[in-house]
């Protein structure tokens, strides 16, 4: 049992209506008890579908358990045939109906519909919701897509242009709307066609064509790896797995792409396809160098987001991190480059002392950081799903490609302090209406809470440091987001130094030792 | 109290006869519909969202699957509070395949959890799907947990399963188990009087100033906002349920000698207004006085229903299940509001708590207990009503097909019972219609 406060992912058949969301002609019927169709306000609500989700919950009761449940799920399937007539089917059970083991894929075998029904083993007590996504798409490409007998050859490359897959975008996706867009144009510019988009709009008479294209481009690897990979086995496509995000993860998909379908980069290379280059050139942006952040998120958007945090708006990265467990190795290795000790949890509450420890400047995390940054008073932006209402913006709003790299500018940089305001502040502590108690000035009034208090959880300093009181008012006139390492910096120098009070020399002799 | 709602002055009035009226015999029976099928309702799990901020020293401590989580925090909205007295202990693999006791894993879980929130008073142990399915005994663990913490924290099992509950039935099974929890009446104690169901704040204020005023000098909210303050029960105590949907808590209460006052249930003019004679009648409160008493704040409902009134006269209204205040809320946008109810579908109908308000409705009125939500979805496009009362699931697509929606999970999450809620219920249902009318877009 893990004592759980929020979660980072649903259960592994949220996955499964995600791609079964995402996509038309498909059907999931689902064996689930009447509580688990809250699911379909994730889609209607959160994301504003106009449309249920196609699926159908067999909503057994207590009072069936003892009678015919699997008679329930075969009448289920029946009608969710008649009624929506959908080209392919996807069936399997929630939590729940996994303990009653009604074998939804034997019941659903012997109705023998006139459709590819396609029974999914998605165990709910040791997966979540990524890994339902991913294997609910890998099973229905290889059913609708099955190995060749003998190897098809494609027609060469050379006088014609190349054609690729996209593959990834489900339902529920953090911004995979416009990335869409953006990486469409991307590939129209390189002179690449696109031959099949899926899960996104794609139906099941879609993914019988996905063996047509010359590659594919694995847009978010937490859902589409595990079918790239069997079509790479199978049909002989390459995958393009380079995550275009920031400048350059962008130019490194662009040369990936040009390597495997021959294409020219120069072709989408252009000087001045995003701003961010000179944005975080100018003067104005030299305050952000060295500010402290803290990444945690999906494994492969974490990755990508930490890049562009330390390559290409000069931050620190002081914390990775990734909730799941699937790309855990590649987290690994990305924290190993800046030098900080990899966070692979689902454990909301581990995470919240990561940070509390950290005592970052700004958290690029999930909606479930948001929280956490809320709490401790630290400048948050939302990088990755976990995602809520507010992650779906209306305005065009992509994270790929350049023009994504433009939006992570601006929504990373507007949560802090801007550059002379920064400054302000410092020099001019008492002022009655500007001071740090007072928010910063962009965010409206009162937007910023009061100065953060250390919390009592991650109080890690002896009770016997204490501070004396013209201490304690100079650590108050350090401006609030600096404040509180500011303050932990201090007791550690007094700790290792056997300095039982603070005084206003042990503050500035410890931040001349902490100075960079 | 029937009588009551008979005689009002305003031009309603003309509704049909109750049943009561007419010797028990309704000269239209009213149809109920008996209905099974795929429903799209939430499970008892839910009622954790309002409940864990009405007592403000519990904490919900579900015991089940990462759905369950998920469900929770989804429906929450998706973690609007700060620190939430509520978590769930996720079952793993190992906890089902008994390599772990699951007894012993449970221990450990509230153990940790108990280190992070010593101020915790009150622990509910929530069973759910899973936990039920597999038997797991919170009962048991309840009692085991309890000695161990006694008396600092007391520790009560209640299940919000979807095998067993639906939505606001979470509430009913929590405040059913809380029962257990009061002390029991000293022999001979003076009548009091004990309002049943989690209510905002500042209703119960008003509904305690409305019953001083009466002159009902002792009344109790249950359950109360402090688990230290449960009120003691026994033959001297009167209930009256503030909520349709508590037919287990009311059957605890009377198992332990309370007296069920019968009435309609608080919402709009008329509603409150029996509701509150029940306990005036149980009183022998002198009509004048009552009147008295009521009359400003019925007043003052009537005129907040005014503007909502002129929206919604003779808009025909159908209800998807939800939370089986459906045919109160019926009763009140008929009677109260001039609408017509094509549909009230509930998701179970307690014949004896409903009974009041189900006599108040037009015989033509399809009354459905359950639901096939394929079924239900057909008959109300066929019937293509003005404002259909539907959970989050149904809203926006039924939206995007041209219907206008209110959803009714808002009905259950804001202030909405007695006279100075009667304005804020009737706007509930008129804004749809409204923005409806507003946009150009």
């Amino acid at each position: 049992m893990q004592l759980t406060v929020w979660t980072y992912e649903g259960p592994p058949h949220v996955g499964a209506m995600r791609i079964a969301t995402a996509m038309r002609g498909v059907h999931y019927v689902l064996h689930a008890p009447q509580g688990d169709t809250y699911a379909d306000l994730l889609f209607t609500m959160i994301e504003r579908r106009g449309e249920r989700p196609p699926v159908t919950y067999t909503t057994f009761q207590a009072r069936d358990l003892g009678g015919d449940t699997a008679e329930l799920f075969k009448d289920a399937v029946r009608d969710a045939h008649t009624r929506f007539a959908p080209q392919a089917m996807i069936v399997g059970a929630s939590c729940t109906a996994e303990l009653i083991q009604d074998d939804p894929a034997g019941l659903a075998k012997a109705i023998d519909l006139p459709i590819p029904v396609i029974p999914l083993d998605l165990p709910s007590y040791q997966k979540k919701e990524s890994w339902g996504a991913a294997e609910t798409f890998f099973q229905l490409v290889k059913t609708l897509a099955p190995r060749p007998e003998t190897p098809q050859a494609r027609p060469p490359l050379e006088g014609r242009r190349p054609l690729c897959n996209i593959l990834g975008p489900t339902a529920l996706g953090f911004h995979h709307r416009d990335d869409l867009i953006e990486i469409r144009r991307l590939l129209e510019t390189l002179g690449v066609d696109v031959n099949v988009v899926a899960p996104l709009s794609a139906t099941p008479a879609d993914l019988r064509r996905l063996p047509h294209a010359d590659f594919n481009v694995v847009l978010y690897p937490e859902t589409a790896d595990t079918a790239a990979r069997w079509l790479e086995r199978s049909h002989g496509q390459p995958a393009v797995r380079t995550v275009p995000l920031g400048i350059g993860g962008t130019r490194d998909f662009i040369a990936e792409i040009a390597r495997v379908s021959g294409v020219d980069p120069k072709l989408a290379l252009t000087d001045g396809a995003s701003h961010l280059p000179w944005w975080s050139r100018s003067v104005d942006s030299n305050y952000l160098t060295g500010k402290r952040v803290f990444v945690f998120g999906e494994a492969n958007r974490a990755i990508a987001a930490a890049r562009v945090a330390s390559e290409e708006l000069g931050f620190e990265v002081v914390g990775l991190g990734a909730y799941n467990r699937e790309f855990a190795r590649e987290v690994r290795a990305a924290a190993e480059i800046y030098g900080v000790t990899p966070l692979i949890t689902d454990d909301y509450l581990a995470v919240e002392r990561a940070v509390a420890e950290l005592q970052p400047e700004l958290v690029l995390g999930t909606q479930m950081e948001r929280h956490i940054s809320k709490r401790l008073k630290i400048a948050c932006a939302v990088i990755s799903a976990p995602s809520h209402v507010q992650d779906y913006p209306a305005r065009y709003s992509p994270q790929l490609g350049f023009e994504g790299a433009n939006v992570l500018f601006d929504t990373w940089v507007h949560p802090l302090a801007m550059g002379l305001e920064e400054h302000l502040l410092t020099m001019f502590r008492e002022d009655f209406e500007f001071n740090d108690a007072a928010g910063l000035s962009h965010l409206g009034h009162g937007a910023a809470p009061p100065p953060p208090a250390p919390s009592p959880t991650i109080e890690t300093v002896p009770a016997a440091i204490s501070w004396t009181q013209e201490a304690k008012a100079e650590l108050a006139k350090i401006p609030f987001f600096v404040r509180g390492k500011a303050s932990r910096n201090t007791e550690q120098f007094a700790v290792q130094r056997g300095i039982a009070l603070i005084d206003l020399e042990t503050l500035y002799d410890a931040r001349s030792h902490f100075a960079r | 109290m029937r009588h009551l709602l008979l005689n009002r002055a305003d031009g309603a009035a003309q509704a049909q006869p109750s049943r009561a009226d007419l010797g028990g015999v309704s000269p239209r029976p009213l149809r109920i519909h008996k209905v099974r099928g795929q429903r799209e309702v939430f499970c008892g799990l839910t009622g954790i969202i309002w409940l864990h901020r009405k007592m403000q020293d519990a904490f919900f401590l579900v015991v089940g699957s990462r759905t369950c989580a998920h469900l929770i925090q989804s429906a929450a909205g998706v973690m609007v509070f700060a620190e939430p007295r509520f978590a769930t202990a996720i079952m793993e693999e190992r906890d089902l395949a008994g390599m772990a006791d699951a007894n012993e894993e449970l221990d450990r879980v509230v153990d940790e959890l108990m280190a992070r929130r010593p101020d915790i008073k009150l622990l509910f142990l929530v069973g759910s799907c899973p936990s039920e399915v597999i038997k797991l005994d919170l009962s048991r663990a309840a009692q085991r947990l309890s000695l161990k913490y006694a008396p600092d924290l007391k520790i009560v099992n209640y299940s919000g399963s979807g095998i067993e509950t639906t939505f606001t039935q979470g509430e009913d099974a929590c405040l059913a188990a809380l029962v257990a929890q009061a002390p029991e009446e000293a022999p001979g104690a003076a009548p009091s009087l004990l309002v049943v169901g989690a209510l905002p704040d500042i209703v119960e204020d008003q509904f305690r100033r409305l019953f001083a005023q009466l002159g009902i000098p002792k009344v109790d909210f249950f359950p109360p906002r402090r688990s230290g303050e449960i009120a003691a029960i026994g033959p001297n105590t009167r209930v009256l349920l503030a909520q349709p949907f508590l037919g287990d808590t009311a059957q605890k209460l009377a198992a332990r000698g309370a007296l069920r006052l019968s009435a309609p249930f608080p919402f709009g003019a008329e509603g409150t207004t029996a509701w509150l004679k029940a306990a005036a009648d149980a009183w022998r409160i002198p009509a004048p006085h009552f009147t008295r008493v009521v009359e400003s704040g019925r007043v003052r409902a009537k005129r907040a229903l005014e503007s909502s009134r002129e929206i919604l006269k003779g808009k025909r209204i159908f209800f998807f299940p939800d939370s089986q205040l459906e045919p109160s809320l019926a009763r009140f946008v008929t009677q109260e509001l001039g609408m017509t109810a094509i549909e009230v579908g509930t998701p179970y109908l307690n014949r004896d708590l409903a009974g009041p308000e189900l006599d108040q409705l037009d015989p033509e009125t399809r009354i459905v207990e359950g639901q096939d939500v394929d079924l239900q979805l057909d008959r109300c496009r066929a019937a293509k009503p003005d404002l259909i009362v539907c959970g989050l699931g149904l809203a926006n697509p039924l939206e995007a097909e041209g219907f206008t929606t209110k959803w009714s999970i808002e009905l259950v999450f804001s202030p909405v019972h007695g006279f100075d809620q009667a304005g804020d219920l009737a706007a509930l249902f008129a804004r749809p219609l409204v923005r409806q009318a507003r946009l150009k877009v």
